[in-house]
């Protein structure tokens, strides 16, 4: 192997293993910087000498080895006598290479999970916990996040900086929580990640109509999250909704990088595998709850989209009762509107127009460009083609995305002939 | 990006004698390890080729010859596959190397191949290299 293939090697090596690494040092360390730290370190010195000596039989072992050493190091550096010190020297002998995955396999689980709670802790700005999760338990880089969210990598790499200050200003706690707690705070990892999944399926800014790599990341960390905490129906819930909606990715893009709307896409392209992985999400979380709960229902709205041959074969009707479940258990002005577009379509426009118009007077949806679109589609479904015009525009004008931009006016072009 | 490890058959899967429990107990923690780090997207194994039929086109336009199994060569035939999702080909390489030894006495052959992703968007020349513009832009602190 050249030396340009280890490194390569070694640079994913560190991908795969970078997460797993700093969960189990914050656990020793208390302090998710100085685990990233001596990660860091770790991988440095792997730099440094597996191109010497080859590529370990079980490199993440290795890495883990030699991270916990540097660990031991530091706390006798800082002359910490506490229990911690003792435990850490006591369990050292443990850390034969070949045994470390032994020895830790059944905490790795917990200390990723530990992990996802502390870079999601609501003291962090939404921002800043999107960009630590990328960072900490993605293994992406400051420079690729950046790209992703079309801000400069200082940025980003200030945002990290400031949120792993944070962290250990207010003492944040690496815990694996109960009851309540873990309930609301479970929550507020799932907001995350479909955040994160979020931009990626249809980017608030920019040029590009979708990021695959953010959806890629959240689909992913979804996946171990669910691997995590087996008995969460909402996190079935959310990769479920995360699967179906993947698997149209590809179609939600025309050749011309313009977008192409559920109704419009070609359904002999949305991926059959990762739907068949979502209903069998689904199918899991409501075994775990029968009473669904908001992603849950989320899902289930996407699966029927999923499971129409045709998009004239959509149950509407089924759509717009798992929408007013919905905007039950999550009430919301976003809510609201889609189950105004599904009553259209199972009803009439005119049904879905009386909602659009009662939300137009909700000020949390002022300058929100989909409330304009959405009425203007009902308009024009009416034959009100002047009012339609004016509405495309409005919500062209709102909008940040240029590919979405685009599709508006031609919208409310159309509505001139 | 998609790839999957295609095992390939040996005479013992072709006469389907099972794995020992030991091989068993190895490819599990390999498919466990690979759930838990969110790649794992699918896996099966495939019955032997004695369950098969082989459908083959010798004359070009010609009516379609139908062979029943059993194949011999079995080197040539797959006894199961795993698919995963992972970031670079790099990575795929990775985990095929951790694939356990599928037989345990000298058969063992697995194979890796990239699945084709023809609207891959990465692949894609416009946004390529939108990207890339994006990227210089990135880089310049005057524009920020």
């Amino acid at each position: 192997m050249s030396s340009i293939d280890t490194h390569r090697t070694i640079d994913t090596i560190w991908r795969m293993e970078s997460a797993k690494l700093i969960a189990s040092l914050t656990r020793i360390l208390r302090d998710v910087g100085d685990a990233e730290d001596l990660a860091q370190e770790a991988l440095v010195i792997a730099l440094e000498r597996w191109p010497k000596i080859g590529i370990p039989d079980n490199p993440g072992a290795w890495l883990m080895t030699t991270a916990k050493r540097r660990a031991v190091d530091l706390i006798r550096r800082r002359k910490v006598r506490d229990q911690k010190y003792v435990e850490i020297a006591h369990g050292m002998d443990l850390y034969k290479e070949d045994h470390v995955d032994d020895a830790l396999n059944g905490e790795i689980d917990d200390d990723l999970l530990r992990l996802i709670f502390m870079t999601c802790h609501p003291v962090l700005s939404q921002d800043a916990r999107v960009a630590l999760t990328l960072r900490l338990l993605c293994g992406i880089t400051t420079n690729e996040i950046a790209r992703s969210f079309l801000v400069a990598e200082s940025t980003i790499a200030q945002r990290v900086v400031r949120a792993k200050r944070i962290l250990r200003s207010k003492k944040v706690a690496f815990e694996v929580l109960t009851g309540k707690q873990r309930k609301e705070r479970l929550s507020d990892v799932l907001e995350v990640i479909y955040l994160m999944f979020n931009e990626g399926y249809s980017a608030t800014s920019g040029d590009q109509w979708i990021r695959p790599l953010l959806c890629q990341e959240a689909l992913r960390l979804g996946r171990v999250l669910s691997e995590v905490t087996p008995n969460e129906p909402e996190v079935y819930g959310l990769v479920a909704l995360m699967e179906i909606q993947s698997s149209r990715l590809k179609t939600r893009i025309g050749p011309k990088g313009e977008p192409v709307l559920l109704m419009d896409q070609n359904r002999a392209n949305w991926d059959r595998l990762l739907i068949r992985r979502g209903l069998a999400a689904l199918k899991y979380s409501k075994k775990l709850d029968s009473t669904l709960g908001p992603y849950a229902l989320q899902a289930a709205i996407s699966a029927c989209h999923a499971e129409a041959p045709t998009a004239a074969e959509t149950d509407w009707i089924r759509i717009a009762a798992l929408y007013e479940a919905l905007s039950r258990v999550a009430p919301s002005p976003i809510v609201e509107l889609n189950r105004a577009v599904a009553i259209s379509m199972a009803f009439g426009p005119s049904f879905g127009l009386q909602i659009v118009d009662k939300l137009s007077a909700e000020p949390s949806l002022k300058g929100y460009h989909l409330l304009h679109s959405v009425r203007g589609d009902l308009l024009v479904k009416l034959g009100r083609f002047d009012e339609a015009r004016t509405e495309f525009e409005r919500s062209a004008a709102m909008t940040q995305n240029a590919r979405e931009k685009m599709l508006l006016r031609n919208r409310a072009n159309e509505c001139e002939s | 990006m998609r790839f999957m490890i295609i095992v390939k058959a040996t005479t013992d899967s072709e006469k389907r004698v099972m794995p020992s429990e030991e091989l068993y107990g190895a490819m599990q923690r390999y498919h466990e390890e690979l759930a838990k780090a969110g790649v794992l997207i699918d896996r099966s194994g495939l019955q032997p080729s004695s369950s098969g039929i082989r459908i083959s086109y010798p004359e070009p336009g010609g009516k379609p010859k139908v062979i029943d199994g059993p194949f011999t060569e079995a080197k040539e035939l797959i006894a199961g596959y795993t698919l995963i999702e992972v970031k670079s080909r790099e990575e795929a390489i990775e985990w095929a190397h951790r694939y356990p030894d599928p037989h345990g006495f000298g058969q063992g052959e697995i194979e890796l191949r990239p699945l084709y992703e023809a609207e891959d968007l990465t692949m894609n020349p416009e946004l390529l290299e939108k990207d890339a513009e994006l990227n210089k832009q990135l880089e310049d602190p005057k524009k920020e």
